[in-house]
């Protein structure tokens, strides 16, 4: 970023010489600089972990989630600016409530990944800040299979097999290619994902941490819940067996 | 609102004025699911109080080419919120990139049909098929109220019909079966309904699209009405000349 420092980069409304918005670009730091988030679609789901970091032990059980419910079939998990995700989880919600009143259905996730984005990119037109925050949206049901989708905070939205965001997401990424996710159902695809944040965890920085996960499926009849604090358990302990193991192998 | 002087405001029967009558579509409408879509049935008049403004009208007006809307109550009210539903329809279609069901079509009509229930007298059919239900009928009559419905009658004339289609209709139909009995309700709510006539016209939705056909009383294939005849000898005393 050699253009730092010559003014362009005071305010969203303005361009550099070569054509990149600054601010819009640091607002993408925030979600880059976050706590390693994976979301990946399988056989039968789609799962999305988040790697939190816990900066206080003062704080109840599983205060400040990252992952909502949209509506019934659709889980928003954000990643970056907390206050800033909220605002969008809230936002996205509002949207869905208003679709199921105007339209007695549900709204389904490319509307709703599409109204968040056209909303996220009003703001990178320098009204005022852009937000600090990205959001996956997942579902599943019958007719569709799995559907993942990544909202950024340019307003960018692209439908994913898996992508991972925040500090680790390249190893990450790395590591979810190594997987044959299109056969994995979800009860494994946690298992997995356990063990992939784990892996990219960097041992001497990574402290206070906590594992965060989501869940939409068949055995979830098509609804986006949060996975259960014993099967997340079930899932950390197996991904330290399979680390042991691989280092045994070593 | 109106600004005719009142000694002007006398109906002139002679040229069809009646300054006080709304334009209706005083209707029968027949809308009827068969196995593979369905077919829907008006009649096609248009009139103004006793006046009959126009004897071939068309009630069924297409919004996509799998889906058109039948139409009962004020003329202007009814073409107006076919409009701007088809409207939505269409931007939905374009920024979606793919059909709107029948099902939220059916709830982009009720938005109008309810917020605006104060000031409008229309009454609608939704009818139309696609890939997710199938053929599939919504009724939504004058408060905004939407219900689907295998088989149903609406307007004037559909009282006239009612235990009709009760008595005819089955699951599964076949399309010529469907037909015959949506042009029969139509024929004899026009025969006893003073408000319907003229015409018949049928429309056939399913996944090829929709056909449209018209039957007029001069043509073959018009549903004509056998009524018992008469006894011409009554009173008995008194002599009938015939």
């Amino acid at each position: 970023m050699s253009s730092i420092g010559t003014g362009y980069d005071l305010a969203a409304s303005t361009f550099s010489p070569d054509g990149r918005i600054f601010q819009v670009e640091y607002a993408q730091k925030a979600v880059d600089n976050a706590g390693t988030m994976i979301a990946i679609r399988g056989k039968n789901g789609v799962v999305v972990v988040a790697d939190k970091l816990i900066s206080s032990k003062l704080y109840t059980d599983n205060a400040n989630p990252r992952m909502f419910n949209v509506n019934d079939n659709v889980g928003v998990a954000v990643a970056g600016n907390y206050p800033d995700g909220f605002a969008l989880k809230n936002y996205a919600y509002g949207e869905a409530m208003k679709w199921l009143k105007d339209y007695r259905e549900p709204m389904p996730i490319q509307n709703i990944a599409n109204s968040v984005a056209e909303y996220i990119h009003i703001h990178t037109l320098g009204i005022s800040r852009p937000f600090g925050a990205g959001a996956f949206f997942m579902s599943w049901n019958k007719q569709t299979g799995g559907r993942l989708f990544l909202v950024e905070p340019s307003g960018l939205n692209y439908e994913y097999k898996a992508w991972a965001v925040g500090k680790h997401r390249q190893a990450a990424k790395a590591e979810i290619e190594k997987l044959k996710i299109e056969e994995l159902d979800v009860n494994q695809l946690v298992k997995e994902a356990a063990r992939i944040i784990m892996v990219v965890r960097d041992e001497n920085k990574d402290k206070n941490v906590q594992i965060e996960m989501g869940w939409v499926g068949e055995q979830t009849n098509g609804k986006y819940e949060e996975v259960p604090s014993e099967v997340v358990t079930a899932a950390e302990e197996w991904a330290i067996a399979k680390l042991d193991e691989d280092d045994m192998d070593d | 609102m109106d600004t005719m002087r009142d000694e002007k405001r006398k109906a002139i029967p002679a040229i069809g004025f009646y300054p006080q009558e709304e334009i209706s579509t005083g209707t029968t409408l027949i809308a009827m699911e068969y196995n593979g879509g369905v077919v829907v049935g008006t009649d096609s008049r248009t009139s103004a109080g006793s006046f009959i403004t126009s004897r071939a009208t068309n009630k069924i007006t297409p919004i996509t080419d799998n889906m058109v809307v039948c139409r009962s109550g004020s003329a202007a009210d009814t073409q107006a919120i076919a409009d701007i539903a088809k409207y939505h329809i269409d931007v939905y279609t374009m920024t979606e990139n793919k059909p709107v069901t029948i099902y939220r079509s059916s709830q982009i009509f009720r938005q109008f049909l309810y917020n605006y229930r104060e000031q409008l007298s229309a009454s609608v059919l939704v009818a139309g098929w696609d890939e997710e239900l199938g053929g599939q009928v919504y009724a939504i009559p004058i408060g905004g109220f939407v219900s689907r419905q295998r088989s149903t009658a609406s307007g004037s004339g559909s009282t006239f019909v009612q235990g009709f289609l009760d008595s005819q209709w089955r699951p599964n139909l076949t399309l010529e079966e469907c037909k015959a009995i949506v042009k029969q309700a139509v024929g004899l709510a026009t025969f006893r309904d003073g408000s319907s006539g003229g015409v018949v016209r049928l429309a056939v939705i399913n996944k090829a699209g929709s056909q449209f056909e018209l039957f007029r009383p001069d043509k073959p294939g018009f549903p004509f009405v056998q009524t018992p005849t008469p006894h011409l000898s009554f009173p008995p005393h008194i002599e009938q000349v015939l």
